[in-house]
């Protein structure tokens, strides 16, 4: 548990540490780009759970994130191609990235009740890290109002994914 | 025969009319980047509820032991009212939408 906070909070630290690095100078294909990514991540974490869960809820849940990321992700893509903005790979997108596959690394040796608790419970934290970059960093930064649009309508999304994995760990206590 | 035909359509009519003195409505609700707008409604037994959802992904319109209406995406989904009360309810998948059914 530990490990996890903390791996989180390193998490956190990365995603303002390249805000800091930046400046207020992040611009919006990186933007588009870091937004595009936390979507992936969380389909891959999704894709990994119902390889491995066998709970019923947990698998559930593991779809629903599977069906709305990926259909934001649409949405995300088609804005890009609307406004001809090419999202920017960027630090903050691949230390997001980085520290994803870690934790699937570290996830796919367990199983069972474990999984499915680590599991859950990386998703709340990985939700509310993502619901903290976007209020500080990237909705403040948006230029563009249709991305700036996509993006509070994104957080509105993520918090109810933090709210919706919440209610999954508290019933798996 | 076409006069008493046209009577019995006319006294059907009026006993429908009489046997519903507050016709059943519909009530439509739109839920639009994961907000239910009304947040707050009001409804008699026998309306009917309308959620329209203008998002790409699907919400739900659910109260605890009550109801548990599934939304899909781009289409609209119905709930007849049948017992007074008030149903706080949200959204199963999304649960920071929140709104409020009250039946009288």
């Amino acid at each position: 548990m530990y490990a996890r906070l903390t791996s989180a909070l390193a998490l956190a630290c990365l995603i303002s540490g390249a805000s800091l690095a930046a400046g207020s100078k992040i611009t919006d294909p990186q933007i588009a780009h870091i937004a595009y990514t936390a979507g992936v991540i969380d389909i891959e974490a999704a894709k990994q759970a119902l390889k491995i869960s066998k709970d019923k809820e947990v698998l559930a849940f593991a779809n629903d994130m599977l069906r709305d990321h990926e259909v934001v992700n649409k949405q995300a893509l088609d804005l890009v191609k609307k406004l001809k903005v090419k999202p920017e790979d960027n630090d903050t997108s691949r230390s997001l990235t980085k520290a994803a596959t870690q934790e699937r690394e570290k996830l796919a040796k367990l199983s069972g009740a474990d999984f499915d608790k680590a599991y859950v419970a990386n998703e709340v934290a990985y939700h509310k890290q993502v619901n903290g970059a976007l209020e500080t960093l990237l909705i403040p930064s948006a230029k563009n109002a249709d991305l700036k649009d996509l993006l509070e309508t994104g957080l509105k999304l993520f918090q109810g994914h933090q709210q919706h994995a919440e209610h999954v760990a508290a019933m798996m206590k | 025969m076409i006069s008493k035909l046209r009577l019995g359509a006319i006294g059907a009519l009026a006993l429908m009319l009489a046997g519903s003195p507050a016709r059943a409505g519909t009530i439509r609700v739109t839920i639009e980047k994961l907000v239910f707008s009304p947040a707050e409604i009001s409804a008699a037994v026998g309306d009917v509820i309308e959620w329209q959802n203008k998002d790409v992904m699907a919400h739900t319109a659910t109260a605890k032991g009550d109801f548990d209406i599934v939304i899909p995406p781009g289409k609209t989904a119905a709930l007849t009212v049948t017992k007074a009360g008030t149903f706080a309810y949200f959204c199963r998948f999304h649960p920071n939408m929140k709104a409020r059914l009250q039946v009288r």
